[in-house]
Parts: structure tokens; sequence; C-alpha cells
């Protein structure tokens, strides 16, 4: 892998990355096939963001209330466990675990695609499959990852909720309305507004390591393997960038 | 108009270090089956590929009916592409989609016709190859030959002037390569549709085929029809057409 290779690849995701945009906003839009990817990419994914942001939020509330009984931490376990999780463990979490999830399949899918020739029958059919396979799958992942975040952040709450009742012996209202007094706009806007790009990053890199799969199905295992690791990497260092930059703004 | 439908001159294409195609010339004919003959792994599938734009040629140009094609971007070659069917070596049937869906699919990206008519064209279109009756089944419940048949169909949704036929009996027993060489024939007679055939199976391209080229070493070393290549043919051409060439290797 020497650098020339490396500014290719680079430079051919921003390629696509440019193209589906253009495809997304250049009518004719395929809502059927979006709905269907969305159905894909979010609805399915439902239970794997729900069960990783409650027991998130459980976790969080017990290690909290553990590491530091001293200082009375357990009295601000709604802010401690809502600020902790809409900034930053949501959005992440939600994003490495459903980003894999859903960033393999769309790898799996066109990469198999592409060695059977369907991605070469397509153009041969003066079709463009950006616009007909990347485009939906950015579109329904830009809208189904803020959304199952906004939904795994309730849950994680309410885990944390769990554990400050039935563990600390909290009331449940006590909780709720530190949780409200504490949680401003600017918190979820920041832990929300970072998915979209996460969205995009963990789109475009499963769709092209799928389009540019080769040799059967050992290229395409190689091709799923890189979207898992190359994604989860971008969302780590671009959360840190994306950290600081929000702070910047809200 | 010119007699040829597609204009091939000085065409190369190399892969890293190696040379696929180190300059060829030849026209296709309107109306004529062309077939493509050659070892495999000469490079007769990366030939073909040239000639709808789906790979693009190192220097040299394609020319089909008048119209460049090698040079245009992707979308530019979007209207020459529908004048082209191709058919791949597997098929290549979309697997999430039924045979209906699938012949039904270029009709309903590019024509306006109502479901009504796209639904007789299918029909039309599977009668066509034979396959009557399958349009509920999806692609992995049909054998090899049946797959090649159903993309034949899709293939022919558009009514192409030219067919692209990559390697079409690979892969299925003599029986059901006659059945798709029967097809390939009458497409060429019945609906006049000029055609293109790479392919290694000596008994298919001699059925189909009204004049046959010979790629070896990245160039055509024969251009003719069977008389021709029959009497005056070069070496490397008898050799692959009676295969002594495998008799000498397995010798």
């Amino acid at each position: 892998m020497n650098l020339r290779h490396n500014l290719e690849e680079a430079g051919n995701l921003a390629i696509l990355a440019a193209r589906a945009f253009r495809g997304m906003i250049a009518p004719p839009y395929e809502k059927g096939l979006w709905l269907g990817q969305m159905d894909q990419i979010g609805v399915r994914s439902l239970g794997v963001a729900g069960v990783t942001t409650v027991f998130t939020g459980m976790v969080l509330a017990l290690q909290t209330a553990f590491s530091l009984p001293a200082i009375g931490v357990k009295y601000y376990m709604g802010a401690v466990v809502s600020k902790s999780l809409v900034r930053e463990l949501g959005p992440v979490l939600t994003a490495l675990i459903v980003g894999g999830r859903i960033g393999a399949g769309m790898t799996a899918e066109l990469g198999t695609m592409k060695v059977t020739e369907q991605i070469d029958a397509l153009r041969g059919m003066a079709v463009d499959p950006v616009k007909k396979l990347v485009v939906p799958k950015l579109v329904a992942t830009l809208i189904m990852l803020p959304a199952l975040t906004i939904l795994g952040d309730a849950l994680g709450i309410l885990g944390g909720l769990v554990v400050a009742v039935l563990q600390l012996g909290l009331a449940p209202g006590f909780y709720l309305n530190d949780v409200l007094d504490s949680l401003t706009l600017g918190d979820v806007c920041s832990g929300v507004g970072k998915t979209f790009f996460f969205a995009y990053f963990i789109a475009i890199i499963g769709c092209y390591n799928g389009l540019k799969s080769e040799g059967g199905a050992d290229g395409v295992g190689r091709a799923t393997t890189n979207t898992v690791v190359l994604s989860s990497i971008l969302v780590l260092v671009s959360d840190t960038i994306l950290t600081k930059l929000f702070y910047l703004l809200t | 108009m010119t007699d040829a439908l597609f204009e091939i001159r000085g065409l190369e294409k190399s892969y890293g270090d190696r040379k696929i195609l180190a300059g060829i010339d030849f026209d296709v004919r309107r109306g004529e089956c062309l077939v493509i003959l050659g070892r495999s792994g000469i490079g007769k599938s990366v030939m073909l590929r040239q000639l709808n734009g789906l790979d693009a040629p190192d220097a040299g140009e394609v020319r089909f009916d008048g119209l460049q094609v090698s040079g245009l971007s992707e979308r530019a070659l979007f209207p020459l592409r529908r004048r082209i069917g191709m058919l791949f070596q597997g098929g290549a049937l979309f697997d999430s989609m039924d045979i209906f869906d699938n012949i039904a699919f270029p009709l309903r990206e590019h024509t306006s016709l109502s479901e009504t008519e796209i639904e007789s064209t299918v029909r039309a279109k599977l009668a066509l190859v034979g396959l009557e009756g399958i349009e509920e089944k999806m692609p992995s419940e049909l054998s090899g030959g049946m797959k090649k048949r159903a993309a034949l169909a899709r293939s022919l949704a558009l009514d192409p002037e030219a067919m692209l036929f990559d390697e079409p009996t690979t892969g299925l027993d003599p029986i059901t390569s006659a059945t798709i060489g029967r097809l390939i024939h009458s497409i060429q007679e019945d609906l006049g549709v000029t055609s293109v055939v790479v392919t290694h199976d000596v008994a298919l391209a001699r059925r189909i085929g009204d004049r046959l080229a010979f790629l070896d070493e990245g160039r055509f070393v024969f251009l003719g029809d069977w008389q021709e290549a029959d009497a005056s043919g070069p070496r490397a051409l008898a050799d692959f057409l009676t295969g002594r060439e495998e008799i000498a290797h397995a010798a």
C-alpha cells in the first residue's frame, strides 16, 4: 500500500461522495427505493440500537454512582447519564454498532452484485448504479441513523432510570427532572448533528468498498471487513473534530 | 449510412504491465454475426466491453453507427447503450428481483409503457427465448441455461440494434448450448440484430458465425469467413479449431 495508491483511493471515495450528493439532490427521486432502504437500514436496526443504548445507560449510571460515591454524584445521575448519552455515547455507539451492521450489509450486497456482473448489467442497460443503488442507501442512512440515535438516547436515559430507581433508590420523578433541567437544545443538536456526518461516512464507505470489490467471495469478504474497520475509525476520528466544532458553535 | 455498425481502430488496453489489446482494427457489418475466438484469458471479454463503453481503451477509438463510443462520459454513453444489448457470461440477472421484474426493469427505466404493455412485452420476450410461465420465479430457482435465456430476454427488452454476447455457452451442456446457439442465430436472422459473440466454443462459433476473428497475443491474427479460415487460416487458428494445441500440451 503506497502513498499513491492511498491517495487514489481517497480521491475515488471523494468522487463517489460528490456523485452521490449530486444524485441525491437531482430529480428523479426514487422514493420507493428510499423507503425500502429505510426499512432495511433503520427499522431492522432498531433492536441492536435499542439494546446497545439501554445497557450503556444502565452501565453509565452504575459506574458513575459506584466510582464517585463520596461527592454524592447519585443526586446528579439524570444529568450525568443524559449529558453523556446525548452529547457523546448515544451518537458514537449507535454509529459504531448500527454503522458496522449497515455498512457491512451495503458492501456485501454491492460487492456481490459487482462480482456477478449485475453492476455492469445496470450500466449496460444505461442505468446509473450510483443513482439506483448508492443514493437510496445514502438517503436512508442520513434519515435513519439520526432517528435511531434519538431513539437510542431516550432508551439509554430510561436504562439509567432503571438503575437509579432500583439500585440507587432515587425517585423516578427526581431523576427525570434532573434530565430535563440539565439537557439543553445545544446538547441535542450537537449529538444528533454529528450523526449526519457519521451517516454520510458509513454509507459512502460501505458503497465504495462494495462497488470496487473484485475476485469473488474472498474479495467481497475482504471489502466487508475493510468497511467495518474504516467506517469505525472515521466515526471515532471525526467525532473528535466534530465535538470540538460543536462546542465552539453551541 | 456505412455498411459497418461498429468501427474499431487502433484499440489498445493494458492491465498493469500486461498488454491485453495491442492495436486492433476491425468493423462489424450491419446484420452480421461476428464471432471472436481465442483461448481463455486472452482478452476477448475485455475486447467486447470496449464496444459499449463498459471499459475504456487506453488508445484507439470505437464508433457505433458513426457515433463515438470511446472517450465519452458514463452519462453520455447512455443513449448508445440503449441501442446495444449485452448478454453477460453468468447472465447477471438481478437476484433480488423475480424474472418478470428483471425483464421489465429496462422497460420501466427507459420507456413510458403502461404496466399492461410492459406485461405483454415481458411475456413476448420470454416466449421468444422459449421460457413461458417462469415470470414469478427468482433467478436462484433457474438452471444455468434458463438463466442465460432469461438474461437474453432481458437484453432484448428494448429491441436493440446490436447484441454483445460474452461466452454465452460457458458452463452449459451441449444440448443447452445448441439451444442458445439457435436463439442467437434466430435473433440475428429474424430480428436483424447485429451480433458480436465472444466464445471459445468452436461448435457454437461454426453454427452462428458469418465471420470470425481470432485473438492471439493482443491482435486479431485472422479476420474472415469460415471458408478462408479453414483453407488458409494461420497455424494458431488451425490449432485452436482442431484442439491440436491442447493435445500437444496434454502430451
